[in-house]
């Protein structure tokens, strides 16, 4: 496999990991911050 | 007395400039008779028939006679894109100053069709690699399935990609024909059924200290995880700060009408530096447009296929799978969409406020998804 392809689907999994990561995250941390609710 | 100076122009046109003329008319029109992305399709239009011509002013020219005289559109290029990417991070601080995260922060699940729909981007690269493009020039070429016109500039000429002209004429005419490449796309993947599934809206009160502390939360995780979307993700965020703190309202409302009509104004012209016929009338170009519009295609079918298999885990509270589709960060077009697909299958059936959230999650994804990108070539070292 060239050195191309393997850098490409390093991309995908390290590029769609860290996308879900940041976004599942976030999402967590807006129920959390829903949850404690308060506020204006 | 010597005449060669009046058809000294005209002869030395050669046919690849020939071309760019006639793909600059097109962009014209398309952008004026056909409503496509009028805004950056018209100046990029404009701007490709005029660094095209010969011996053109506007570009760095020089001369045995005077020397070297600087081009206007090539200064504005090194100045605003190349040298800082200023054009289209100050972009989205008015990007950002116009969205309105609600609906999105009352439906959190939604997030995850944001992500999920920039598969595109990576499944692109791969083919882009396939096809023999560079690493760099594939990640560019990818990230044109962002559906976000700034990241695909800025992440192209950030990795100096060698395309960034057709990069940028493919990433804005795509996102101007979304209403056409959605529906097929989403047509290859649902059933009538999956389209007219309703799904209930529940308004939830989101507090105006969850809208303030949002953008900062998104700027910070981000940053933590990819350093290299701070730019990108900061920008767009503090744009967001702006309008939602409450405090700054004649600032949000320049982020979103002066500031953002400025920098639209002169990004069309300024990315038109990169259409000049040596760069642009080659095979790759064509290429690129085709990549380009499978990326899209990608985007939207796997945003869809993913909802499809998140509904198996969660069967008390599915999500009508085009919605999936609206994870793109095509904003507002690609919601607009899924609306009116939902209604061509069920005339009851609203999906606008659901296709919204995943809509601007796609905003965020987009952004990060420029950032992890940018970030892999980062740690290559």
């Amino acid at each position: 496999m060239s050195e191309n392809l393997i850098g490409a689907l390093e991309m995908l999994g390290q590029g769609m990991l860290g996308i879900f990561v940041v976004l599942g995250v976030i999402a967590l941390l807006v129920v959390l911050m829903g949850k404690l609710g308060g506020g204006k | 007395m010597d005449f060669s100076f009046l058809w000294q122009g005209i002869m030395s046109i050669t046919w690849q400039q020939a071309v760019m003329y006639v793909i600059g008319g097109l962009l014209i029109y398309l952008a004026i008779e056909k409503g496509f992305e009028p805004a950056l399709l018209m100046p990029m239009g404009f701007g490709a028939i005029l660094v095209n011509l010969p011996l053109s002013g506007v570009v760095n020219q020089f001369s045995a006679g005077i020397g070297e005289t600087p081009g206007i559109i090539q200064w504005l290029f090194e100045v605003g894109i190349e040298a800082s990417e200023a054009m289209p991070l100050l972009l989205f601080i008015g990007i950002g100053a116009m969205i309105d995260f609600g609906p999105l922060l009352a439906n959190p699940k939604l997030f995850l069709c944001g992500a999920a729909a920039q598969a595109g981007i990576f499944l692109t690269i791969i083919i882009a690699v396939l096809l023999g493009f560079d690493l760099k020039d594939a990640a560019s070429i990818g990230i044109i399935g962002a559906a976000d016109g700034p990241t695909s500039l800025l992440v192209s000429q950030t990795l100096k990609s060698n395309f960034v002209g057709a990069i940028a004429v493919a990433a804005y005419s795509y996102m101007a024909l979304v209403p056409i490449i959605q529906p097929f796309a989403i047509k290859l993947v649902t059933t009538q059924k999956d389209r007219a599934m309703k799904m209930p809206y529940k308004p939830q009160g989101v507090t105006r200290r969850m809208r303030i502390l949002f953008p900062i939360v998104v700027t910070v995780i981000a940053g933590l995880v990819a350093p290299a979307s701070v730019a990108l993700v900061g920008f767009l965020m503090f744009g967001n700060l702006i309008r939602e703190c409450g405090v700054l309202s004649t600032l949000s409302n320049t982020a979103q009408n002066d500031l953002a009509n400025l920098i639209t104004l002169l990004l069309g012209i300024t990315i038109s530096f990169s259409m000049k016929a040596d760069q642009f009338v080659r095979p790759e170009t064509f290429m690129i447009m085709g990549l380009g519009l499978v990326a899209f295609v990608l985007d939207s079918v796997v945003g869809v296929l993913f909802v499809k298999v998140l509904n198996i885990f969660t069967p008390k509270n599915k999500i009508n799978p085009m919605v999936g589709a609206a994870g793109i960060s095509a904003f507002p077009m690609s919601s607009r969409v899924i609306e009116k697909l939902g209604q061509e299958a069920d005339s009851q059936n609203h999906l606008l406020m659901h296709a919204i959230a995943a809509n601007v999650s796609g905003q965020i994804a987009s952004v990060v998804a420029g950032g992890v990108v940018l970030q892999y070539f980062a740690n290559l070292g």
